[in-house]
């Protein structure tokens, strides 16, 4: 008991007090800034190893981008990443920066649906379903429930039954294996209810577009509430996804 | 000599490999090498050559660090006799072997599928429609988990047959991770995209494939990493393995309802992980080993933080597992808790943690260093017990372990060196394995090349390939409520599996 004590004691305060505010540590690569240096844009282009990145004008869309750094290192006066880890909005194209604009992402208010704010502003269950996820945005979720990050502070969990759910939060490529029990999971989560794409891998496909052994054609049958890009997604990036998303009113 | 003797990372003329008769094939690998208990398999597969299929074994000599590869061809419509007959540790090989190619064989005890590939020979057989095992029995009863699991994991299907509490007999089947990404390998041409591929293959070994994949490049294109690069790579899976035991300990208090040990240990990983982002500006290392480059060198001043961030982690985590592995109420639900005796896991074949939790002395680090290992004198750490206890106390016990060789690294770093090197093209008609002791065991990447010097088939196995097996017959006779806890113990890849 005493031990159980002196370990907490030893803790100290480990929450993150704000974290819409916090400063990430070390070189996070978030959000993306484009200068209007001229460069070889060809080049450039062809650099991207996910095709994210297209000419006239340049601009990288982030639900492609891996967030690997390569065309910063090679054209360090035309892409600098920033430490901005907001990286969701409900709009797809809300994720595509363009060269000469430094402005954050965000979700479009008029897009979201009325409910949204009432019925899940104090409260959202979420429902996670791994479709061929690589277990790195499946960890970065679960660390946003742990203490520091603490997501439950917003009423924001996830919970093991998509019956007891308000949503689902799709990782990774979908699968042809995945596709099936991925579509039952949305069935059994009662209305009204959210999708969340999270990670690159979920919104794109990532490195594996085009792979015969995906099966993506549960998102051309729905509209999805918020896209959060990362590879994987920073638990912050999620966090205050969410909170957008629940927060605002119309 | 029926077969070729080989080094981790060596390349050498696929033709050189050399092909023998089926019998004498399996006579050779089943009545010689796999006799000696120092040998095991780290990779057998096939590939289509013309219209027939050639098969591929590597069987790693531990003691004398040295690989042997030997190969077959056969007919796609051929019956063969199995290996798996005589060694077990071949059933998943060959199911594999079937899977993909329609190959029979009259003698192998279960042909169930490996993970439903999108290229498999019989596409008339799906996940959904999969016969599981069953016992007809008025006194037993099947408990079906999955795919989608109750926490935010990966997806794959747990059926479990019970008597009352206790579980006779659990099968997994996997698959629904797959994602095609050895096919991938072959199709996407730039290396950037190979590499980032490697990455992806699993999210929570990043550093593991990656280095796996740059090494066993480097080496088709003749190329010797750099000391810089190899420090880097050393640093980076010891580093990973500190972050990755750190969140098991927390997930097996959480399985034993033990919430100070899962918020402090779960939290003393962040500042492991946030150290690869303060290095390389990723929480899981996407983007720091590449093949013959680095675009983050590791500088003396990244040093000095690791020191001072592991200063601040030790304590806190040594007076944690110390309480931890103290508690009678912790203990209780460890010991004798899932065990895999050594007969068991030497019969079947496991890798890495798992098998060194059941005395058997397999890593890496030792039988086949590379990297900087060698300068590092590794001792691996066994338990003799197999529960869940031992595979709990070896995180424990590793954690010390990396920490101790990180510090020793860190006094020499190399520095203001070349950190990007030109490689040339890939060696035509070449083949090179290449073996890394991940956090979770050792992984296995095998290439071969055309004589274009493209790739002809790219072969992976995760550590998990066979350690699921361990963990099915780990919960025999065990309560249902302990599998939870055998499961974290194990903490196996579905995707590493399914690829």
């Amino acid at each position: 008991m005493l031990n159980n004590l002196k370990i907490m004691y030893h803790q100290g305060k480990q929450f993150i007090p704000n974290v819409t505010t916090v400063e990430v540590p070390g070189i996070f690569r978030g959000r993306p800034i484009i200068s209007n240096v001229k460069i070889n844009e060809d080049e450039l282009v062809n650099i991207c190893p996910l095709h994210a990145i297209t000419k006239n004008p340049v601009s990288i869309d982030l639900g492609k981008c891996t967030f690997c750094g390569e065309c910063a290192f090679a054209f360090p006066d035309k892409i600098k990443f920033t430490k901005d880890y907001k990286l969701a909005t409900n709009e797809r194209n809300g994720l595509i920066v363009v060269e000469g604009q430094d402005k954050p992402i965000d979700l479009n208010p008029k897009l979201i649906r009325k409910e949204i704010h009432k019925l899940f502003g104090g409260s959202l269950k979420l429902r996670q379903v791994s479709a061929a996820g690589d277990n790195s945005c499946e960890w970065e979720l679960n660390a946003a429930g742990n203490v520091q990050f603490d997501m439950g502070r917003f009423g924001v969990e996830f919970v093991a039954s998509p019956r007891h759910a308000d949503g689902i939060v799709i990782t990774g490529p979908i699968s042809e294996n995945m596709a099936e029990p991925l579509q039952i999971c949305y069935d059994a989560t009662p209305d009204p209810k959210i999708i969340i794409l999270a990670g690159t891998d979920a919104i794109s496909g990532g490195i594996f577009n085009g792979s015969s052994a995906l099966n993506r054609s549960f998102l051309d049958n729905y509209k999805i509430d918020l896209f959060i890009a990362g590879n994987p997604v920073h638990p912050l990036s999620f966090i205050n996804g969410i909170l957008h998303l629940i927060k605002m009113r119309k | 000599m029926n077969y070729l003797v080989l080094k981790n990372n060596q390349r050498v003329p696929v033709n050189s490999i050399p092909v023998v008769k089926y019998e004498d094939f399996m006579e050779t690998i089943v009545s010689g090498l796999m006799k000696d208990k120092g040998n095991h398999c780290v990779n057998y597969f096939g590939y289509n050559q013309e219209s027939k299929v050639k098969l591929i074994c590597c069987i790693a000599d531990d003691a004398n660090h040295c690989i042997y590869v030997l190969s077959a061809i056969v007919e796609q419509t051929a019956i063969l006799p199995s290996f798996t007959a005589h060694n077990l540790s071949f059933e998943k090989f060959e199911r594999e072997i079937h899977e993909n190619f329609g190959i029979g064989y009259s003698d192998h005890p279960w042909l169930k599928p490996v993970r439903y590939p999108f290229n498999a020979a019989d596409k008339s057989k799906t996940i959904a429609n999969y016969p599981f095992y069953q016992i007809e029995s008025e006194e037993l009863h099947e408990v079906g988990v999955g795919p989608i699991h109750a926490g935010v994991i990966e997806p794959g299907h747990f059926r479990f047959i019970c008597n009352g509490e206790q579980i006779l007999h659990l099968e997994i089947q996997l698959g629904y991770q797959h994602r095609g990404v050895e096919q991938l390998f072959l199709e996407k041409k730039n290396l950037l995209q190979k590499a980032t591929l490697a990455e992806n293959i699993a999210g929570d070994t990043v550093i593991g494939h990656t280095s796996t994949f740059s090494k066993l490049w480097e080496s088709l294109c003749g190329y010797q990493a750099t000391p810089e690069l190899e420090f880097a790579r050393t640093l980076a899976l010891e580093n990973k393995r500190i972050a990755i035991h750190t969140g098991d300990l927390s997930a097996i208090c959480t399985d034993v309802a033990y919430q100070l040990g899962n918020s402090v240990l779960g939290r003393l990983r962040t500042p492991i992980i946030n150290y690869f982002q303060v290095w390389n500006g990723n929480r899981l290392a996407k983007g720091l080993v590449r093949p013959g480059k680095t675009n983050f060198p590791f500088t003396k001043e990244l040093g000095k933080e690791w020191l001072e961030m592991i200063n601040v982690y030790e304590p806190d985590f040594t007076e944690m597992v110390k309480q931890m592995f103290d508690l009678p109420s912790v203990l209780a639900r460890l010991e004798k808790t899932g065990v895999v005796s050594t007969e068991v896991a030497e019969s079947i074949g496991i890798v890495g943690m798992s098998a060194r939790a059941s005395g058997v002395n397999r890593d890496i680090r030792l039988s086949h260093p590379d990297n900087l290992y060698y300068k590092l004198n590794h001792k691996p750490i066994v338990k003799s017990q197999g529960d869940v206890l031992s595979r709990a106390q070896i995180r424990r016990d590793e954690i010390f372990q990396s920490i101790d060789y990180i510090k020793q690294l860190i006094t020499d770093i190399p520095e203001n060196l070349k950190y990007t090197n030109e490689l040339s093209a890939p060696e035509p008609d070449s083949f090179v394995i290449s073996l890394t002791e991940g956090w979770r065991g050792e992984i296995c990447h095998c290439a071969i090349t055309d004589n274009k010097g493209e790739l002809v088939i790219y072969k992976i196995k995760d550590p998990s390939f066979h350690n699921w097996l361990a963990l099915a017959l780990s919960v025999r006779n065990n309560e249902i409520s302990d599998f939870p806890i055998c499961n974290k113990s194990f903490n196996l890849s579905y995707c590493g599996h399914d690829l």
